[in-house]
């Protein structure tokens, strides 16, 4: 068995409105499924970044790399295993606002788990957990 | 002064020297139609029987050219009509522009008449693409997609353009691109990895290469033929790389692949050094890639970053156009010969020659076989010729046995193995190569794929020369079907029509020869004559294509038989 772990792809590239095509296309090509992909500008100007984890062996990663770069628009391409990253998620939980009078366990978790309120309505308050996913999910 | 972005499309083909263009016009691209209108003394229009037709035209006329072939469209189904051309031209490397007419700007994506979404359709397929929606844009990407079609490993690229942009009035000014920020099309040569590389040739007793069609896409025949007379090294090529050495080259030992020569191939997993020179060692090369060469050290010249390690693993990449590398590894190298290394490829020759060779070319039986038809124009035209083959066993003959003494000689679909490909290929060829002769090679399968296109032939009077070598099967289908599959010839047996008489409905004189005797007098008569020529020859029906290399084995394995 070849060995598959997750990589993480970041991609620097100008925009076009079918680069996002093209790169996915070459991971379909090979069979191989996105775990997620996001898109945002850079911190250079005019420059996008495009970061993509998909569940593949080292063969692959690199030649998957080496044929991205070769798109017309990339500038540049990248791939990390998840030793090599550092993961954090931004998590927004919905509450009814009843509860957190009513249910005091609620306050507390808000509490220990360093979590942000960060709205309040008559029917409803959001808090916000960035971290680690891990300990993102122990805030259920 | 604004002109519509119809006419800008035609300033831009002139300002990039395109004087000839393939295509079939239809809605969507009608503006630019009227807009050519004015322009028929400077751009040459041909007018094709089918969308797929101007693809392969246009292929045939880069790769005899050297130039960019370019091809437009209508919408819809004129553009999808296109794809299989294209997937060609991207994985044969042939630079290529397609224009496709859109829908006007405000229907995208409403399913209107005749709308699809070529670019999506495209993108696997092209080495790049783009939608126009504004006249404003057309000169700048119009040179982008010139400049990105032949520059580096070259391919094909698709520009769509939306009906209202064509309308719409511009001004225009061109710049040709020579570079874009994004894109570098000539990696930077490292004079180190040279130094490598040439020491490995150094000191290799068994050194072997294999070239492929970077070699004469980077024009670079001439420095080629320089390092190995050099250096001495035994060189074969691949289907695409040939006629960038003249056949009858000493160093020249043959073609690898499945049904290449047997030297070559066996000798692959016996060379102590293999040296790859604009190559990709396609599967159809390499065979069992677990068995292949893994006793040597291999060097790869390439142009194209995304292909080194891709299949086999290399000890050197020598990363640059041809261009630029070959001349800085002449200087390092050291003088050689290989007598007795050479010697072995012409002892495995002479097991070929006696075993497949002998049979193919002068065979004793009474069907003509498609090897003696090769032979024979061989004979007449004296290796001079163009040779534009199809896809099937007349191809492996073809490639196996013409010769060739100029580069640009041997046109054939490659990598996707198009049937079809040939007979509109021929008439492009010849229009990028007026003055030499060309001949299409052609199985009767492939023929009925594009035979639509003697309409073009006769309507333009250009003079290609067809031969189709018909044994009414799906001949290499059907060879596999007896040698694998017990013999089921499942759904490969053809019942031909009279090919003549079609031939002589487009006005094209054309014979039929089932007979030896009259063989050669009518290729003479064929190369003769001023005026297209349709030939169809009947050889065996069940002749199979030896030596071979069955899936999935190894190199060392080939089938003599
Ligand atoms: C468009 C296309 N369809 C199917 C094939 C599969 N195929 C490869 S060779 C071949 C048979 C070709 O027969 P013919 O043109 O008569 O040539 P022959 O092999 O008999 O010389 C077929 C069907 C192909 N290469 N291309």
């Amino acid at each position: 068995m070849i060995k598959k772990e997750n990589y993480t792809v970041s991609i620097y590239a100008e925009n076009n409105i079918g680069l996002l095509n093209r790169i996915s296309a070459i991971f379909l090509k090979r069979h191989i499924s996105i775990d997620s992909i996001n898109s945002s500008p850079s911190e250079l100007d005019q420059v996008y970044r495009f970061v993509i984890v998909v569940c593949v062996s080292k063969k692959d990663i690199e030649k998957i790399i080496t044929q991205i770069e070769k798109q017309i628009e990339v500038i540049a391409a990248f791939f990390h295993t998840d030793q090599e990253t550092i993961f954090q998620e931004s998590a927004l939980y919905k509450v009814k606002s009843k509860s957190l009078f009513e249910e005091r366990h609620i306050q507390n978790i808000i509490k220990n788990s360093h979590a942000k309120i960060v709205t309040v309505s008559p029917e409803f308050f959001v808090i916000e957990k960035t971290g680690f996913r891990r300990r993102n999910r122990k805030v259920i | 002064m604004k002109i519509s972005g119809s006419e800008a499309i035609i300033k831009c083909l002139i300002e990039e020297n395109v004087d000839l263009i393939y295509g079939y016009p239809g809605g969507a691209i009608m503006p630019f139609y009227d807009s050519l209108y004015n322009f028929q003394d400077q751009i040459n229009h041909i007018l094709v029987r089918h969308e797929q037709g101007a693809t392969h035209a246009a292929q045939g006329y880069a790769r005899s050219s050297g130039k960019i072939g370019v091809v437009v469209a209508t919408s819809g189904p004129g553009a999808t009509n296109l794809v299989t051309g294209i997937a060609d031209a991207q994985i044969d490397s042939t630079p290529m522009v397609c224009i496709t007419g859109q829908v006007s700007s405000n229907l995208l994506g409403t399913d209107a008449f005749q709308e699809t979404d070529i670019i999506g359709i495209t993108t696997p397929v092209t080495k790049w693409n783009y939608q126009i929606t504004k006249a404003s844009e057309i000169p700048e990407i119009l040179s982008k997609a010139f400049f990105i079609a032949r520059s580096g490993r070259p391919g094909p690229v698709l520009i769509d353009i939306t009906k209202d942009a064509q309308f719409e009035m511009t001004d225009f000014k061109y710049k040709k691109h020579k570079k874009l920020k994004s894109y570098n099309p000539e990696p930077k040569i490292s004079k180190s990895k040279i130094k490598d590389a040439a020491e490995l040739i150094n000191k290799a007793k068994k050194p072997f290469i294999i070239f492929g069609q970077g070699v004469i896409l980077s024009n670079s025949e001439k420095e080629f033929i320089k390092l190995i007379e050099k250096t001495g090294i035994p060189s074969a090529w691949t289907i695409l790389g040939l006629s960038a050495v003249s056949t009858d080259h000493y160093l020249n030992v043959g073609m690898v692949g499945m049904h290449g020569n047997y030297g070559p191939n066996v000798l692959t997993n016996k060379c102590d050094l293999l040296i790859a020179v604009g190559m990709r060692f396609d599967d159809r090369v390499t065979g069992n890639l677990n068995k292949y060469a893994k006793q040597a050290k291999i060097i790869h010249l390439e142009i194209d970053p995304a292909e080194i390690n891709k299949n086999v693993k290399v000890d050197v990449a020598v990363l640059g156009n041809l261009k630029n590398t070959l001349p800085l590894l002449i200087q390092e190298v050291k003088t050689n010969k290989h007598g007795n290394w050479l010697k072995k490829f012409r002892e495995y020759n002479s097991i070929e020659y006696n075993k497949v060779i002998k049979k193919d070319l002068f065979p004793t039986k009474d069907k003509i076989t498609m090897g003696e038809v090769i032979h024979q124009i061989n004979e007449v035209t004296n290796g001079n010729a163009i040779i534009v083959s199809d896809v099937g066993q007349h191809q492996m003959i073809a490639c196996r046995y013409a010769k060739f003494n100029e580069t640009k000689s041997n046109i054939t679909s490659g990598g996707l193995g198009t049937m079809g490909f040939a007979l509109p290929a021929a008439i492009g060829a010849k229009m990028g190569a007026p003055k030499r002769e060309v001949i299409a090679i052609i199985g009767d399968g492939g023929f009925q794929m594009t035979i639509q296109e003697l309409g073009t032939i006769f309507q333009t009077g250009v003079p290609v020369k067809i031969v189709v070598l018909n044994n009414d099967f799906l001949g290499m289908v059907r060879q596999w079907q007896q040698l694998f599959f017990d013999k089921r010839y499942s759904s490969t047996e053809m019942v031909n029509p009279d090919f003549v008489a079609i031939a002589k409905g487009y006005h094209i004189e054309s014979e039929k020869i089932s007979k030896r005797e009259n063989l050669k007098q009518s290729i003479k008569k064929m190369i003769d004559s001023p005026k297209p020529f349709f030939m169809e020859v009947v050889v065996g029906k069940e002749d199979n294509v030896f030596p071979m290399i069955p899936t999935g084995e190894s190199v060392s394995n080939m089938r003599l038989s």
